[in-house]
């Protein structure tokens, strides 16, 4: 058989793209999904695509999540490549979690304190049992009402802080670093770190919370506080001079308390980790928070033995655009490389047929 | 300080929080000799070798090292590359465990061979016939040079460590409890081979023990440290026949007669 | 592509990148952390080459780009039309033809010259990542020019296998004084970065790093004296044009063991037969 040279690689592409998108629309008997839908009823995985998209805009991540046929992670790269093409206009003051229109908020250190437990919409408490009925189309019932009860709801660490058992806010001192700019370096401060979580893998970043708790370089965690509502977004246009407020964003924040191991040069005070999403995400949350905490490790004077605890391999493997690009890439041609080692193999298995045959 | 030390510390001053690892200590080396520094755990003994090869600093206090041509540095002024190629040159530093300055996963021949590659060496040949020259003088089998070190004793490994430091010729040699952690017999062994090297290779030694047997075989001279501060220091066979400070005499006391 | 910049990228980030390219060109083979954006293709399929491309191509610029030596390979495909798309530039297949070249994994069998720039796509650009897997110490390890660990790599192969066994991305020493990663291209390739006419630059998006071998610099690949670095090729002619001293690939043909090799550089070989060259198995072009 005469060998013909492969070509056509453009055609092989289109024709590749165009059984994509039939084979994403799925059966055109049923109806397009449309992407209100998604955002109004699969709400968890807009939320995950924004927080890893790094970019919060529920109608893009919808279209991203409908787009990406509902891989959350090609939906979030969607998102990211999206928002490399933004222009920037202002940097917005730091969120006020204290003034958040709260709509859940739980602590785990304290039965009651000001503010109250709040449950909110959550499925901590349902029975993981399949709902049929959900099958066929569910109106669900007006849940109950009361009026909202104005008073305060400081942050539970600031009631510890009072009594100076806890560690105050890192002061930091100047502009945070912005890892969408400049390349990552070590060793990173708090700021990269928890940038990098911030928009990390769930999946990842789940993994090594779950390692820390289980004696992978443990920090004795307690939910200080979970919150989740609608923070302000605040800038100070320079035109105007003073701050003005351009919208409400749905956030997530996990405040661990941890216990410290004491040093020779400090008096014992309860340590914290932090974490922050966009949306609603109290797995990813939780999950920053006990990473951002194994990472101080070094900085609180702790051995540093745990995989949770080296900020190196946390940082470089939390990006799960990164990763899956990296991982991925296994799949282009590589026939080169492999022709390389077919013959240094090949060679180096005739020197040692040779030898061995040289040998009495 | 005379005109021809090698190595000389005045004045060493550290404190962890609230507890005193060195206090105003003053230490001197001549070429060729071997100083031991003794002392039970906490005394600071590790403490002042760390700092006196430049790994730790002191909070005040000065360590001078005199180069072959005979000028003087401040060791802890060093820029950082000076201080790292004098590690791999003309000083060495043995660990207490062996496995802390050897590549596991490298073969014994490639261990001893690594110093003279990083110097510049790119000859193969040359590099494993000297690894195995080395291997032989730390009475390792040269068969053994193709072996990784996972397959050594404890006391292999450690002679395998010690070809490695030795095999740039070090003139200075740190040494950590060279032989804690080993069996009575393979210590012995060891010992003799150490102290043979040393006084063939006129190498000056800073070592740092706490068993007086080891300084008295292979010390020229002893300093006791006890909780930071020398209390004692001198010929060893002296200090340890005639001791003079009571710690010093509860040490010597304390020590189990074979 | 309408609301797009020329190139996709925005003018601050080519700068930006052009800074980088600056740096790495000053000190050649020295990684240059740069400040990479995620792009449209995704990490590990050419964003480092396509954002160094994006920041020195201009409209007058003609562009190959190859993968596997080939113009024709899908990502190659891909990312030619990713700069026909978003630049409007002029591509080519030929070498000859083309003012830049963005590669994956080949040299180019043709000598670039010097009004050339080659763009190199690269994985890892840390060449001691396999035996170091820390960043902070790696980049103390270049810094203070402290290399042993690769020697002691090579001397162990040669321990093990008689000879270095590294077939791909073989480490080389740039203008005596930095370890490079030449990215995945064969050993074969690697001699003709030395003294190489034209501009070599090479990106890294996913690892954020940039580096550059200006036109006429020694790129000396690591050996020992008594083992000295050797390329290692199929020993074939080109099936197709009968090329007997160009980087081949292995073509299966049946399952009983059947083997055609042609031209990985399909320019090259295309370039030959049109020439009248014939190998054992093709027909004239």
């Amino acid at each position: 058989m005469a060998y013909v040279a492969v070509k056509g690689g453009e055609r092989a592409i289109d024709n590749a793209h165009a059984w994509l998108a039939e084979d994403r629309r799925g059966d055109p008997a049923v109806a397009e999904i449309g992407t209100d839908q998604i955002r109004e009823q699969l709400g968890r995985a807009v939320d995950r695509v924004m927080a890893e998209g790094s970019l919060y805009d529920p109608d893009l991540a919808s279209l991203a999540v409908k787009q990406a046929q509902g891989d959350l992670i090609e939906a979030a790269f969607l998102v990211r490549a999206y928002r490399t093409t933004l222009p920037r206009f202002a940097a917005s003051a730091p969120l006020d979690t204290v003034g958040m229109a709260v709509r859940r908020r739980i602590s785990a250190v304290f039965k009651d304190m000001p503010g109250g437990q709040l449950l909110g919409p959550t499925y901590d408490y349902t029975h993981r049992l399949l709902d049929f009925a959900l099958e066929v189309g569910f109106t669900p019932q007006a849940p109950a009402e009361m009026p909202a009860e104005g008073g305060e709801m400081p942050h539970v660490h600031s009631i510890l802080g009072h009594e100076g058992l806890i560690e105050a806010d890192a002061s930091g001192g100047g502009e945070p670093g912005d890892i969408t700019r400049t390349p990552l370096s070590f060793p990173a401060g708090r700021d990269i770190r928890l940038q990098a979580l911030a928009r990390g893998d769930e999946g990842f970043l789940l993994a090594m919370g779950y390692s820390t708790q289980r004696g992978w370089g443990g920090t004795h965690p307690f939910v200080g506080e979970i919150r989740v509502g609608e923070a302000s977004v605040c800038i100070t246009p320079p035109e105007l001079g003073f701050e003005i407020d351009i919208g409400d964003i749905t956030v997530t924040e996990c405040q661990m308390v941890n216990q410290f191991q004491g040093s020779k040069t400090q008096p014992p005070q309860f340590t914290r980790g932090y974490g922050l999403c966009f949306g609603h995400g109290e797995r990813k949350a939780m999950a920053m928070a006990l990473v951002d905490r194994a990472m101080r490790a070094e900085e609180l004077g702790e051995t540093v033995s745990a995989p949770a605890q080296n900020v190196e391999f946390v940082l470089y493997h939390c990006d799960n655009i990164e990763a899956t690009g990296f991982v991925e890439h296994l799949k282009l041609p590589h026939y080169v490389d492999f022709q390389s080692e077919l013959e240094t193999i090949r060679r180096m298995r005739a020197d040692a047929l040779r030898e061995m045959e040289g040998t009495p | 300080m005379t005109d021809d030390t090698l190595l000389s510390a005045r004045g060493l001053n550290l404190r962890f929080g609230a507890i005193p690892a060195l206090v105003d200590v003053d230490a001197d080396l001549w070429p060729g000799e071997v100083l031991a520094i003794v002392g039970e755990s906490g005394s600071g003994k590790t403490t002042l070798l760390n700092v006196l090869s430049g790994r730790m600093a002191p909070q005040s206090g000065v360590v001078w090292y005199r180069d072959p041509q005979g000028h003087l540095a401040d060791v802890h002024a060093m820029a950082a590359p000076a201080l790292r190629a004098l590690h791999r040159s003309d000083w060495g530093f043995v660990h207490q465990n062996p496995r802390d300055n050897l590549r596991m996963g490298v073969t014994a021949g490639g261990n001893v061979g690594e110093r003279l590659m990083a110097q510049g060496g790119r000859h193969y040949g040359r590099i494993r016939a000297e690894a195995i020259a080395w291997l032989e003088q730390v009475e390792i089998d040269a068969a053994r040079v193709d072996d990784l070190p996972r397959t050594f004793s404890g006391g292999m490994l450690q002679r395998l460590q010690i070809a490695r430091t030795l095999v740039t010729h070090p003139r200075l040699v740190f040494m950590d409890e060279p032989t804690g952690g080993l069996d009575v017999s393979v210590q012995a062994r060891l010992l003799d081979l150490i102290r043979g090297l040393v006084a063939r290779l006129g190498i000056a030694a800073v070592l740092v023990t706490h068993d007086l047997a080891v300084a008295r075989l292979l010390a020229h001279r002893v300093m006791v440290m006890q909780r930071g501060v020398v209390v004692e220091t001198g010929l060893t066979d002296q200090v340890l026949d005639d001791p003079q400070h009571p710690y010093t005499q509860l040490l010597v006391s304390s020590v189990l007669q074979a | 592509m309408s609301g797009y910049n020329f190139a996709y990228l925005d003018e601050q980030t080519k700068r930006m990148i052009r800074r980088a390219l600056l740096k790495a060109v000053a000190i050649p083979g020295h990684q240059i952390p740069f400040g990479s954006r995620e792009m449209p293709l995704p990490y590990g399929w050419g964003t480092g080459g396509i954002q160094v491309t994006a920041a020195v191509l201009g409209p007058d610029d003609t562009l190959k780009v190859i993968d596997q030596g080939a113009d024709d390979t899908t990502n190659a495909v891909s990312i030619r039309r990713f700069f026909a798309r978003t630049a409007g530039v002029a591509t080519t297949t030929h070498t000859a033809e083309a003012t830049i070249i963005q590669t994956r994994h080949r040299i180019p069998e043709l000598a670039l010259r010097e009004d050339q720039i080659l763009v190199y796509q690269v994985p890892q650009p840390e060449p001691l990542s396999k035996l170091e897997s820390s960043r902070a110490e790696t980049k103390r390890m270049h810094g203070l020019a402290e290399y042993g660990l690769m020697h002691v790599k090579l001397y162990e192969d040669i321990t093990r296998f008689g000879h270095v066994s590294i077939s791909y991305d073989y480490p080389v020493m740039v203008a005596g004084r930095y370890l490079m990663s030449p990215s995945p291209i064969p050993a074969f390739d690697n001699p003709k970065m030395d003294m190489m006419p034209a501009l070599q630059l090479f990106g890294a998006g996913r690892e954020q790093r940039i580096y550059a071998i200006p036109p006429y610099t020694r790129v000396v690949s690591l050996d020992f004296d008594d083992h000295p670095f050797r390329t290692t090729r199929a020993p074939h002619a080109c099936g197709l044009c009968g090329a007997s001293d160009s980087y081949l690939d292995e073509v299966v043909t049946d399952d009983r063991g059947g083997r055609l090799f042609v031209c990985s550089d399909t320019d090259h070989c295309e370039t030959r037969r049109a020439a009248g060259h014939v190998g054992a198995e093709g027909v004239a072009a």
